[in-house]
């Protein structure tokens, strides 16, 4: 079978100058290899500044790499073909409340995307909408609402129907949980979990939460310095991590969730 | 000893439609060298009640408290100065989200060599104060895991990490020796092995200097490992307290409840890619409170008593605000 997405050797390389006379510094994102099957959920934890974000807007196309390909079903994904990639590979930003256009309702917002990257008319783009509002558990009438008018637990399920409207095959999300408090991150865990199981989506997130990754996810990318230090299944990471940084991470978590 | 008493705390905040009441009878008390921790969401009055301890809370804003002692002073009737000398000395806090916090037009260092007390200094010359100071702050930078100081004390705070600015802050309330430490989210943020860093660092403060300390934070996998009493808090009312493991094993509100399950860490038991067990709904903004129990709306075992406020209930060492406790089965 097929992977959904495969990865190939993907690496990024930035140097950022800071003086005339000073040495510039290098950012680099070591080759990253990796499969993920329809379905399936992958993490990436790591420190800040360990390439995670930058992995993940590679992903989506929001940077451009350096070297190496990525297949979505078995096919090569030019690195400039934005087009197909916003139709099949979205991506979920931090801070919704930063990330929905505070102008616009929220049926505009959600118009948007259908206007730019599909044949649809007004009627059935209105539907589309509200089908995928009905789909994230709010209502038709949220179309008409703007981003203020709508709590914190709303907003992230407003920011979940733009990543969903163009049926992706592959949900990035770049800390979705972090600024949630618990009882709303409760919530989108539980949405994200049924919506992948009825449509089949692949996942990929990043995390600072390991008790949600070790939930919620089936493989786990650990990643420090621009390098991928080990991947694999979650219960063998969260079981026999194998190198130290992974170790460290593991046994930091333990020590959280044993009792005194 | 008691040393921190809040009791009946009424914060009410004066709009154009009518006065809010942000804070609505929170009690709450710390003994000396006790590990207590203060958990509710965003908007909860967590922050607010941090403000009214310390006294940043505009002048127009209406305090109202049974209690609010210091030691056994009240802190509400004494001088603006005299309260002002009390919190310098005595107590410190670590406000939330350092990195607003911290003055941006100051280097790091300048802002932690100003917190550095005289009392600490010994008796020497003018001139020697300095380099008194400089050692006694970078002695403290070097315990909260800041190891290149002379980097972290040059640089701004838009210059150096998220991480490095809450440590920052953390070095900053513990260079004056505090007795009480109000940690407002100090770990917010932070990846998991700088977060189990501080988190020693403060037990270890905590017995070895019989330092107290008030956690606040949603953050309950933190301050489970940590804390040794717990205050749940929901939009500005006192939900329920008591000792960490009473609360976490047989929590009687059922808020406090959802808030421990909703934590997949807690639940060894609960099979992978399950559906983890929430509240519906979300936090009412403060413009919008319900009346009575303000989780009412919210609760699945809510009745028509609840738009009643509940009165504070006793079983044993653990205080509940609840017309349905989860109470065990009797008989």
């Amino acid at each position: 079978m097929t992977p959904l997405l495969s990865v190939e050797n993907l690496s990024w390389r930035k140097v950022t100058k800071t003086g005339l006379f000073q040495k510039p510094s290098v950012f680099e994102l070591q080759p990253v290899n990796f499969e993920l099957q329809p379905g399936e959920t992958m993490a990436i934890v790591g420190e800040n500044g360990s390439g995670k974000s930058i992995l993940a807007k590679l992903l989506v196309g929001a940077e451009i790499p350096t070297q190496g390909d990525i297949y979505l079903n078995g096919e090569k994904l030019a690195p400039d073909n934005i087009r197909e990639r916003c139709l099949k590979i979205r991506m979920i930003f931090q801070h919704s409340q930063g990330s929905l256009n505070p102008a616009i309702t929220l049926g505009s917002l959600l118009d948007e995307p259908l206007k730019l990257n599909t044949t649809l008319d007004s009627k059935e783009r209105k539907e589309k909408i509200e089908q995928t509002l009905t789909m994230v558990g709010m209502l038709p009438d949220h179309a008409h609402y703007y981003r203020h008018m709508l709590s914190e637990g709303q907003r992230q399920r407003a920011a979940l129907a733009r990543a969903l409207i163009l049926n992706p095959q592959v949900l990035v999300a770049d800390e979705p949980f972090a600024a949630l408090d618990p009882s709303v991150r409760s919530q989108t865990v539980n949405l994200l979990l049924k919506l992948q199981n009825d449509l089949g989506l692949g996942f990929v997130f990043i995390s600072h939460n390991l008790g949600i990754v070790r939930h919620i996810s089936d493989r786990v990318l650990v990643m420090r310095e621009g390098r991928v230090v080990e991947s694999g299944k979650t219960n063998d990471i969260f079981t026999w991590p194998k190198t130290e940084y992974s170790q460290k991470i593991v046994s930091a978590y333990q020590t959280l969730t044993t009792k005194k | 000893m008691q040393l921190l008493d809040i009791k009946n705390l009424t914060l009410e905040i004066p709009t154009a439609s009518g006065s809010i009441k942000a804070l609505d009878k929170v009690s709450l008390s710390l003994k000396k060298g006790e590990i207590s921790a203060l958990v509710g969401e965003s908007g909860s009055g967590k922050s607010l009640i941090v403000r009214t301890i310390v006294g940043a809370i505009p002048d127009r804003w209406n305090i109202t408290a049974d209690r609010l002692t210091w030691k056994g002073q009240d802190l509400l009737g004494m001088s603006e100065h005299k309260r002002r000398r009390i919190i310098r000395d005595e107590v410190s806090v670590v406000f939330q989200n350092a990195v607003t916090a911290l003055d941006p037009t100051a280097t790091l260092g300048e802002q932690l060599l100003e917190a550095v007390p005289d009392r600490l200094l010994p008796k020497t010359m003018f001139w020697q104060r300095r380099q008194h100071r400089l050692a006694l702050a970078q002695k403290q930078l070097h315990k909260v895991g800041i190891k290149d100081h002379e980097l972290c004390m040059k640089a701004y705070p838009h210059q150096v990490a998220d991480d490095v600015c809450q440590k920052l802050m953390l070095a900053m309330s513990l260079v004056s020796q505090p007795e009480l430490l109000i940690a407002d989210d100090p770990t917010m943020g932070m990846e998991i092995t700088t977060k189990v860093q501080i988190l020693r660092l403060l037990t270890k403060l905590n017995q070895t200097r019989n330092l107290s300390i008030l956690y606040v934070s949603h953050d309950l996998l933190a301050i489970a490992t940590m804390a040794t009493n717990m205050t749940v808090l929901y939009c500005g009312q006192t939900v329920e307290s008591g000792s960490m493991s009473e609360l976490r094993h047989s929590p009687l509100h059922p808020y406090t409840k959802a808030l421990l399950d909703s934590a997949p860490s807690f639940r060894k038991d609960l099979p992978r890619k399950t559906p983890l067990s929430s509240l519906p709904g979300t936090i009412p903004t403060l413009q919008h409170l319900p009346i009575g129990c303000r989780l009412g709306p919210r609760c699945p075992r809510a009745g028509k008593e609840c738009v009643k406020a509940p009165k504070t209930h006793r079983l044993h060492n653990h205080f509940y605000n609840c017309h349905f406790p989860l109470l065990p089965e009797t008989k």
